[in-house]
């Protein structure tokens, strides 16, 4: 492969108390490229995408081992600090999660963060996150309304200008499509096409069609294993293994 | 014929009327209560209630100064009171996963939320009353602070607990450190609960009687002074309750309809901001 490794992933487990739900993870993420991450339900691909922003941390009894390395540098190391890590690794998740605020106040919540922008840094910030969302036209006459008043694919947009307002280096999307109509979900996939000009993106997904339109790479995942994992074209036109033909054709699943 | 179905359909008619029946009597305590309230209160009420102090037995007069202090000590309580509540309650919700620091608060504050008010009263007049050597408005208003904790701690717990994970996940998701995500996100998507809470809270120790007994205890005239002994609805419809004269027992009866009619209004007042919260998410 021509192009640099943004993240690294060097035997990684994971565990909800004593349930071992990854194993001996071995990945690279390229930068500036759609990575996408597929298997049925359950075989760890939303663990997996939450271990690389350290959502896990929330919660008592989950922990992470091994080596996650962004830029070389091992994030699961105690001593990262975990809000620095997450403003560099933004993430969308299944459900569109609008802050009960303003549209405008939803993206510059993020922004004033870690910045001190003028009031017009400000608002020029989040025209270039709803501009880059498409969410811009559709908003801009009502960016005092709450964000609750948009529709569910509004909402998503929406979600994913905050996470770019903030220019992190990693965009983590979990599912951000799967509670959306078949109109909102193109919008989305579009979206992500031209966001990999700008971030590295990983993606979990349950609709392989979803993977094979927007992702380079392409993991298959089964219960907390990585079964395959190359370019998107090879595994969809020509797996290497059965388990991964399989799934993908829909015999399993 | 008498098949499984008729059995079904008549076992479904005896639950039904006995849940009416116990509705019916649930309700019929409460309208007996507000008929009664109503039918010897309302004579009472008048303008000079609202203008003129509690008067002496055989002279007329109204019910001002108990309205004041009652007025007062109740807010200040809830002013006490609610920052605590607010503060350990979201300790509960947000920052007690670990540890048994908030078990442990957690069990202490349904003790203190099921307390007689009564034994609140004792303990302001133990160590304070005494300490000070005399019933105040302050010690009034710090014993219903003690009332007004435990319900805002349990209300607030209850309804951060009521805001999905996500929320927390998609905040903490751009950097946000805990505090941020608590101060920003959670309390405004909790906040028309956790007021209906303050305002059931204020709601309910407007009327607490036993509490006041032993620290604001009462006064005859009008008084604006803290630390002096302060008039109040709940003692003033007590002693004049219990006292054999007609004049005083009228006025016991209209604040009695007063303060009924003021806590009633809250708590429809408290559920409609939490409806409409709810329905606009």
């Amino acid at each position: 492969m021509e192009t640099s490794h943004k993240i690294s992933l060097r035997k990684l487990d994971f565990y909800y108390g004593k349930h071992h739900a990854l194993k001996d993870i071995n990945l690279d993420i390229v930068g500036n490229q759609v990575t996408a991450f597929i298997g049925p339900s359950g075989c760890g691909k939303s663990t997996l995408l939450r271990t690389l922003n350290r959502m896990y941390e929330l919660y008592p009894g989950q922990r992470a081992e091994g080596e996650i390395l962004l830029d070389g540098i091992n994030i699961l190391d105690p001593k990262t600090d975990l809000n620095k890590l997450r403003a560099r690794i933004g993430m969308v998740f299944q459900k569109p999660t609008p802050f009960p605020m303003s549209i405008f106040d939803n993206i510059a919540f993020g922004i004033k963060l870690y910045e001190a922008p003028s009031r017009s840094e400000l608002a020029d910030r989040v025209e270039w996150a709803l501009k880059k969302a498409a969410l811009w036209s559709e908003v801009k006459d009502k960016l005092n309304q709450s964000g609750i008043s948009l529709s569910g694919g509004q909402q998503q947009r929406l979600c994913i200008a905050r996470g770019i307002a903030v220019k992190p280096e990693v965009l983590l999307l979990d599912e951000p499509s799967s509670a959306l109509d078949p109109i909102s979900t193109a919008r989305i996939e579009e979206l992500i096409h031209e966001l990999k000009n700008d971030f590295t993106i990983a993606i979990v997904t349950h609709s392989m069609q979803q993977a094979a339109r927007v992702s380079d790479f392409t993991a298959y995942m089964y219960l907390g294993e990585m079964m395959e994992y190359g370019r998107t074209d090879v595994i969809f036109t020509n797996p290497t293994k059965k388990e991964t033909e399989d799934y993908i054709t829909g015999k399993f699943g | 014929m008498f098949t499984r179905y008729h059995r079904r359909r008549i076992i479904n008619s005896i639950n039904l009327s006995l849940s009416l029946l116990t509705m019916v009597i649930g309700l019929g305590a409460l309208s007996w209560i507000l008929w009664t309230l109503l039918r010897f209160g309302i004579h009472g009420i008048s303008l000079k209630l609202f203008t003129e102090i509690t008067p002496p037995p055989g002279s007329s007069g109204g019910l001002i100064n108990a309205i004041f202090g009652s007025i007062i000590m109740s807010l200040t309580g809830t002013l006490i009171g609610t920052p605590i509540g607010i503060m350990a309650g979201t300790y509960l919700s947000e920052f007690g996963q670990r540890g048994i620091l908030a078990p442990i608060t957690r069990f202490i504050n349904d003790v203190l939320l099921s307390a007689p008010s009564i034994v609140i009263g004792l303990f302001v007049y133990e160590v304070y009353v005494v300490t000070t050597h005399h019933f105040s408005g302050w010690a009034g208003s710090f014993a219903l602070a003690l009332l007004v904790i435990p319900v805002v701690v349990r209300t607030t717990e209850d309804m951060l607990r009521l805001v999905p994970d996500t929320l927390r996940e998609a905040a903490a998701a751009l950097g946000a450190p805990r505090w941020k995500v608590v101060s920003s996100v959670i309390w405004k998507a909790s906040s028309a609960g956790m007021i209906t809470g303050v305002m059931l809270a204020f709601a309910r120790i407007t009327g607490e009687t036993a509490p006041l007994l032993f620290t604001a205890l009462n006064n005859q005239f009008m008084s604006t002074n803290m630390n002096a002994p302060m008039s109040n609805l709940p003692v003033v419809i007590f002693q004049m309750a219990m006292s054999p004269y007609d004049d005083w027992h009228d006025l016991a009866w209209a604040g009695a309809l007063l303060i009924t009619t003021t806590v009633l209004l809250l708590s429809i007042l408290a559920r409609v901001v939490f409806k409409k919260d709810q329905s606009a998410n």
